[in-house]
């Protein structure tokens, strides 16, 4: 475009402005909502003169320079019913508005990707939970927010370690070797899934306080715009912003203490010393120590959590902004285990060019200090003989007491593979990582001056990680005794970049039945990873393990999309997008895809024959078809025949001189991303004036060209297992969504929220040639014979199926040591017996949110459950038997399923038998919060909210071991998720 | 008008560039690493995939002892190729028993083995890991390549040899395959890398095309005299067609004793071997000063570090009262033991140098006698062996001749390296063709060689030999050399009931093995990937 040609827009512009400005009038008066409460903040909007303002603190406002003639003006709040007015101004008006609470957000603007819709025009299954709604309490992750809160969305946290990560999946994995995770977008900004060095979970780099909402999308039509990364749904993270023109301040601080809630259930020392002396060789007799030590009270304690945020925002000389810092120090439940978070943010959204122009910069940068607590102590605290001291009385090995060589050439020394002193494990390691992670954006909206509702965005964005660790055993300790302490390091640095830019076409300020909004853009993502290798080392500096091959390793996803939004009189609302993504990670002649979705809504409410309904007062039906992908496949370059050197310990003697090796690693050249149709059809509901809301859906997914780690044909590859595109999976389910006004008074509210997911995963293909003689692939290691694994992927049963043998019983109902049924009466027991049963996915899970308020008290809570999951206690498996207190090397704890069973030995069969899977069903209340609301009672200078809240309040189950809530589902030493006691005060100047 | 539109083409085009330049930035390689042109461009990269093929018998990955595996599906340390070899001609053998429960162990234990046995995948898995390797690096390494990347004479004729070994390592795991499988697939360095089926090969085919490749590159190989120690010299082919005619008839029908003969001698005469003075050197930390060993498969405690290979076969060995520093070790892992049956062939072991049995406290053999300490139940030795039962081997060490431990820091790895080929195994081969040729006397010479060593003197020479002595004097003199299963199978003792053995068929007593337990099952995930291949019979 020529600059002549730009100049003559503008004058244009300024010219059409000049042009009507001869008889003005002002609108004025006040917004409140059906309480009298003022709205502030609240906008009126007079679209046609290009005029607009907000509500002050008592919800006044005032619109001058209005033209002569009827105009319509446009009333609106955030969850409030939208009102249109037309008024005729022929003199000044005052107008007092009433807005009515939209428990449905109808004209709510929700992030959807590459820009906003109506919630009303939505076609496809996104779902929003706002900041007000999160879960409360001490939570560390922001994924934990919304835990229990969205149909179809499980997020089960992995363990109870400090800021540790969560397993989500939405609407069931699609996938068996390539990620199940979701897509994250923080304002805009796609992140990766891979994980940090030194970070337990990357998404703990992110203070939830800063988090404004989620918006889940989770069928193919709502998540085709982001192609091939759409298959496991999408996250999309906003932030908060600054708004209006006053400065507020917030500060809130919360203090906390967890606590453990359940140890792992082994013998106490009297249990053990009864058990051997009836049960145990005379060696092991001889060998029961005096002591006393529950050693699991010795690893764990009660901790301390505090964490502080102080926000600031508002507007400066018309620029909103909002900054926020925040730190947060968390204790594990593990001894010495620390977690310390800083985290600050900034926002500014400025606008220039009469609006023309609108700039949206956010930064947030955190930085973490952690202290790892050998996590081997876990396992070794239940392991450990209880009749054995703490500490040995002498100085050796750091005065712990450990397991000796008794005599020969090494006595005195600790024996290598014996289990070490609990404690001792802990106190004799320094495991230290910092991390840094900054998030950023800017995003330039350019409405444009030429055509009305055009706008084009330029979004950069970047998320750069880098962290550093170390960790110091001394020599003195008995773990690295043998090497003279041990000592390495590490370091990673990873960055995301980001480039897009898109137009957008939207008549919607028209006003008329025919809205029309449009979409086309283009995005570029890069992603690098870079850590050094560096050797392990002994405290004198000898090198005990080689370096292996650093990281560095680099993908790029370049992309094309477009999407239409056409609605008819707010009652017909189709919807269409497509996507064309190129990977780096795939060969040229696979690189590219398209990913196509259309969906339709038909909001039957809108109808006249519903219009007046009194008991229906919204019915909208969705259904929407979409393909999208999977390349998330942790390989960057698994097309590429690629030579690597192997390390200094890793060279061959040729002759005097050690040669170093170069090996071929294996590639498959035809490798692609998976694609999965997926198809939804959803009805939204409200009645009685939207006391009563929800929404169904159902669902079904098809994953091909599955990717999944197979064998290879012998003789064709460098390795003998590639990851390729072999199978098919289905994943169908359906999802209910209630929330119920139970009570909406000026004193007393209360709501409730349920929600019932059930998904049914079944593998419908695993290999390229038709299949039946072989088993499937072999999954779910355990502990316990090494090589042995516990769950199998299997055509026509889910993914992670248990594979096990069925256990025999006596009269008693109790379980016959190595008896299994002999499936095939061959008078063998072997692989060919072991059954398929269940599966650590449960067909149901569940979610209640109750808040309530009277005055000036609140409430709320929210519960999860899970149905149909089973879970293989491995723990029990492993030790619950005689076998397990006389180990080779030392004697050990014997976990209390041996009092039932009496079981002796421990056969691979008998580790494997059905007996130690169990139903995992359970309810969990995650989170019960009491607040008070002092409001400024207590001082003019401040607003005061003081809430009691105890988060994992409970858990009912029928499960033996500590936690059914298992990732995975085979249950062995989880870092035990803690009760947490806060008090949380906030505070707004 | 005209200038908006060509500003607007300009536009277009630019943006055309722009997003052109960016779908070249699709185009990624990995920074680390070198791609398969760059490796075979330059001549000095040869002399480093051929380690790797070497390395194939010794490291389990790229990252020793532990860490980027070569093959997957099972515990890196489990799967070294040594290991599983030994696992695979040892264990369902009188020689060995193992206690742990580890998968698979018990069923190679008890001769009950599947399709599914995750050794059994993983000795496949091995050698057609090795196999492609080689290929390709036979591929690049043909006069023709060469002379297309412009290679001078010199680098020529120093990869030609380099070619020849890699053609006899691929030989070697070919031999393996025929061994222990029969009938597999095959692939040489005209099939490419990728989807494809290869065809299966007889056993009786495959014996011939191994037999072909060592015969052509019998000449190419270096002469024991002047190959660098390690690297594969013509003796080791020779000692390769000698196994393969001495074991001829149980794989092509058809017995080869003369050829056996006529190799034997060509080692024993042409070789420059001789036999070490002691025979618990030849299992000790320096053991690559021995005059023995034709063909090693090496180990350091520095530079080749692995939890397989002679770690594993010391390690697993230490268990009970041994003392692992006696071993030059910091540890055992208390697994491998013997079996009654092996330690009742030695009739007179006070004089035996080859009584290499633990003795102390329960284990203790009284005099001249074996005395079985205890009868332990199948169930108590395969997976709950109490620590007093069973009969420790202390064969393997990590001490040198001067009782020095190797050169690892902490002493968790060996260098102590693995004498696949050894003098003693000729000796022991040319006494038995010769016996079935009907020649006493060199079958006598050879078999006293062996004896004279064991005992010091020539006390306990034999004055006649049938072949049921040559069998145990092997089974004496080679065991836990991976030799074993081979042998009784030649001798139709491996199946069967003629020779049972503790947990032979899964009885305590031992009991009969039906005889498709002669050749192991193709792995089933490769009859299912692989059409053409057909299972062996009883699997």
């Amino acid at each position: 475009m020529s600059t002549t040609c730009f100049k003559t827009l503008i004058l244009c512009g300024l010219l059409s402005s000049i042009n009507y400005t001869y008889s003005q009038y002002s609108l004025s008066g006040r917004l409140m909502d059906d309480n009298g409460e003022a709205l502030i903040g609240a906008t009126v909007k007079i679209s046609s003169l290009s005029l607009g303002t907000s509500t002050d603190i008592e919800g006044n406002y005032l619109i001058s320079n209005i033209t002569n003639g009827q105009h319509n003006v446009v009333f609106s709040a955030v969850g409030f019913k939208t009102l249109t007015a037309l008024i005729d101004f022929n003199e000044n008006v005052q107008r007092d508005v009433t807005l009515f609470e939209d428990a449905l957000l109808l004209d709510e603007a929700v992030v959807i990707g590459y820009g906003t819709a109506r919630t009303k025009d939505l076609t496809g299954s996104a779902v929003i939970v706002k900041s007000e709604d999160f879960n409360k309490g001490s939570v560390t992750t922001p994924e934990q927010l919304v835990m229990g809160k969205i149909p179809g969305v499980k997020i089960n946290s992995n363990n109870g370690a400090p800021g540790s990560g969560s397993t989500i999946r939405i609407r069931g994995g699609t996938s068996i070797n390539a990620s199940n995770d979701p897509l994250i977008v923080i304002d805009g900004v796609p992140l990766d899934n891979g994980g940090v060095a030194g970070a337990a979970n990357p998404l703990n780099l992110i203070n939830p306080n800063d988090i404004e909402s989620f918006v889940v999308l989770k069928d193919a039509s709502a998540t085709a715009i982001y192609g091939s990364r759409g298959a496991n749904g999408v996250i999309l993270i906003t932030t908060k912003k600054g708004k209006g023109n006053k400065i507020n301040v917030n500060f809130t601080t919360n203090n906390s203490l967890s606590t453990v809630v359940k140890y792992t259930d082994v013998l106490t020392a009297d249990e053990y010393r009864q058990v051997i002396n009836e049960f145990g060789t005379q060696n092991q007799i001889d060998n029961l120590g005096d002591s006393s030590t529950n050693w699991q009270n010795q690893v764990y304690r009660t901790a301390y959590i505090n964490e502080n945020n102080v926000s600031v925002s508002g507007g400066i000389g018309g620029v909103p902004f909002r900054f926020s810092a925040g730190n947060k120090h968390e204790e594990g439940l593990l001894k010495r285990h620390e977690l310390d978070r800083y985290a600050a943010s900034l926002n500014l959204s400025p606008s220039f060019l009469e609006d023309h122009v609108q700039l949206e910069l956010n930064s947030r940068f955190v930085h973490t200090d952690n202290f790892f607590a050998d996590q081997g102590a876990i396992w070794a605290s239940a392991q450990f003989d209880p009749t054995k001291p703490i500490f040995s009385g002498d100085t050796a090995y750091g005065g712990y007491y450990e397991t000796l060589f008794a005599a020969g050439g090494n006595a005195g020394r600790p024996i290598p593979l014996a289990i070490r002193n609990p404690l001792g494990l802990i106190e004799q390691k320094e495991d230290v990582s910092d991390v840094n992670r900054f998030i950023g954006n800017a995003r330039v909206t350019y409405n444009t001056h030429f055509l009305d509702g055009l706008k084009a965005v330029v979004n950069v964005g970047t998320d750069m990680v880098n962290s550093n660790g170390t960790v110091l055993i001394p020599h003195t300790a008995a773990s690295n005794f043998q090497n003279g302490g041990f000592q390495t390091q590490y370091d990673m640095e990873k960055s995301n970049q980001l480039i897009e830019g898109f137009l957008n076409y939207s008549n919607a300020e028209q006003g008329g039945d025919h809205r029309l909004d449009l979409t086309a853009g283009y995005s570029f993502q890069e992603w690098s990873t870079m850590s050094p290798s560096y050797p392990g080392l002994n405290i004198a500096g000898d090198t005990l393990n080689a370096p292996g091959i650093p990281t560095d390793t680099k993908n790029a996803l370049l992309s094309y999309y477009g999407r239409g939004i056409y609605s008819y009189s707010d009652k017909y609302v189709v919807t269409a997008t497509l996507r064309r993504d190129g990977s780096s990670r795939f060969s040229p002649e696979n690189r590219w895809g398209w990913f196509p979705s259309a969906s339709a809504a038909w909001i039957i409410s809108e109808e006249s024959f519903l219009k007046d309904s009194d008991l229906i007062s919204f019915l909208k039906f969705r259904a929407g078809f979409g393909v999208t992908g999977q390349q998330d496949i942790f390989y960057d370059y698994p097309y590429i025949p690629n030579y690597q050197e192997g390390s200094v310990t890793a060279q061959y003697q040729f002759g005097g001189n050690f040669v170093s090796t170069l090996r071929p690693d294996g590639y498959d050249y035809n490798i692609k991303w998976e694609s999965t149709a997926s198809t939804n059809i959803g009805l939204d509901f409200g009645f009685l004036n939207d006391k009563i809301s929800g929404s169904v859906d159902y669902y079904v997914k098809e994953t091909s060209d599955l990717l999944a780690t197979v064998p290879v044909v012998a003789g064709t590859n460098f390795t003998n297992f590639i990851l390729t595109n072999v199978g098919s999976m289905k994943n169908e389910g359906v999802e209910v969504n209630l929330n119920l006004g139970l009570l909406n008074s000026s004193t007393t509210k209360v709501d409730l929220g349920l929600n019932a997911s059930y998904n049914k995963n079944t593998v419908t293909g695993l290999s390229l040639v038709e299949d039946t003689s072989s088993l499937g692939i072999q999954v779910g290691g355990i502990s316990g014979g090494i090589g042995n694994t516990a769950q199998i992927h299997t055509v026509g049963y889910p993914t992670f199926t248990f594979f096990m043998y069925e256990a025999n019983y006596d009269d008693e109902g109790n379980p016959i040591e190595d008896q299994f049924t002999d499936f095939n009466n061959d008078s063998v027991i072997n692989i060919d017996d072991r059954v398929r049963s269940g599966n650590p996915n449960p067909n149901w899970f569940l979610g209640l949110n109750l808040n309530a308020s009277y005055k000036n008290w609140y409430m709320g809570t929210s519960m999860r459950a899970e149905l149909g999951a089973y879970v293989y206690n491995n723990l029990a498996s492993n030790y619950g038997n005689l076998q397990a207190g006389n180990s080779t090397f030392n004697s050990s704890n014997i976990h209390s399923s041996f009092l039932t069973t009496n079981f002796q030995g421990n056969t691979n069969e008998q580790l494997l038998s059905d007996y130690f899977l169990e139903k995992a069903n359970f309810l969990r209340m995650d989170y019960f919060t009491l607040g008070y609301n002092f409001g400024n009672s207590l001082s003019d200078k401040f607003r005061l909210n003081a809430a009691l809240t105890v988060n994992n309040v409970f858990v009912y189950t029928k499960y033996s071991g500590m936690d059914p809530e298992v990732v995975g589902g085979i249950d062995n030493n989880i870092y035990p998720r803690p009760r947490i006691y806060s008090l949380n005060l906030t505070f707004d100047f | 008008m005209k200038k908006i539109k060509i500003s607007f083409l300009t536009l277009l085009t630019t943006g055309f560039l722009f997003l052109d330049s960016c779908s070249k930035r699709l185009d990624l390689a990995p920074p680390i690493g070198l791609s398969s042109v760059e490796v075979y461009a330059d001549a000095d990269n040869y002399e480093k995939v051929l380690a790797k093929i070497y390395a194939g018998m010794s490291l389990s990955g790229l990252h020793g002892p532990a860490g980027n595996p070569d093959i997957a599906g099972i515990d890196e340390g489990f799967s070294q190729y040594i290991r599983v070899l030994w696992n695979l001609q040892e264990l369902p053998t009188d020689h060995a028993i193992c206690r742990w429960n580890d998968v698979g162990i018990p069923e190679m234990c008890k001769m009950e083995w599947s399709a599914d046995n995750s050794f059994v995948k993983a000795m496949y898995s091995r050698i057609y890991f090795q196999i492609p390797i080689a290929n390709v690096f036979i591929k690049e390494s043909s006069d023709e390549s060469m002379n297309e990347k412009g290679f001078t004479e010199e680098q020529q004729n120093e990869i030609r040899t380099y070619r020849a070994e890699a053609r006899f390592m691929r030989a070697l795991s070919y031999y393996h395959a025929m061994d222990l499988f029969g009938n597999v697939p095959f692939v040489d360095e005209s099939d490419p890398i990728g989807v494809f089926t290869p065809e299966q090969i007889t056993r009786t085919n495959l014996f011939n095309w191994i037999e072909t490749e060592l015969l052509s590159i019998e000449n190419n190989l270096l002469d024991p005299s002047s190959v660098p120690y390690g690297r594969a010299s013509k003796a080791a082919a020779q000692t390769l067609l000698a196994k393969m005619y001495l074991n001829a008839e149980v794989y092509t029908g058809n017995s080869r004793w003369t050829d056996c003969i006529t190799y034997c001698n060509k080692v024993i005469n042409n070789g420059g071997f001789s036999l070490s003075p002691s025979y618990a050197e030849l299992f000790m930390a320096d053991n690559h000063t021995s005059p023995e060993i034709i063909f090693p498969v090496c180990f350091d405690g520095q530079y080749t570090q692995t939890w397989g290979g002679t770690t594993f076969l010391i390690c697993a060995a230490i268990g009970s009262t041994m003392d692992a520093s006696d071993y030059g070790m910091n540890n055992g892992w208390n697994g491998l033991r013997a079996t009654p049956t092996f330690v009742n062939i030695f009739s007179d072991s006070t004089l035996d140098s080859r009584w290499k049995f633990h003795t102390s406290g329960e284990k203790v053999i009284a005099g001249d006698t074996v005395m079985v300490v205890q009868d332990v139940n199948i169930g108590e030795v395969l997976t709950n062996c109490p620590d007093t039962s069973g009969y420790l081997v202390g064969k393997f060490s990590n001490l040198d001749q001067m009782g020095n431990p190797g050169s690892h820091v902490s002493l968790s790895h060996s260098d102590t390296d693995f004498p696949l080929f050894r003098l003693a195994d000729v000796h022991l081969m040319l006494a038995e063709a010769s016996l079935q040729e009907g020649d006493q006397g060199t079958a006598l010479a050879n078999m006293n060689a062996i004896r004279e060593r064991a005992y010091g003197n020539s006390n306990h020479n034999f004055s006649t030999v049938t072949l049921d002595d040559v069998l145990d004097e092997r089974s004496k003199e080679l065991y836990w050399e991976c030799t074993r299963r081979t042998d009784l199978i030649r001798f139709n003792k491996f199946t069967g009931s003629d020779l049972v053995w503790s947990f032979k068929g899964g009885a305590t007593d031992g009991t009969a093995v039906d005889d498709f337990r002669s050749l192991y099952p193709l792995p089933t995930y490769d009859i299912v990937n692989n059409p053409n291949l057909s299972q062996n019979n009883g699997y």
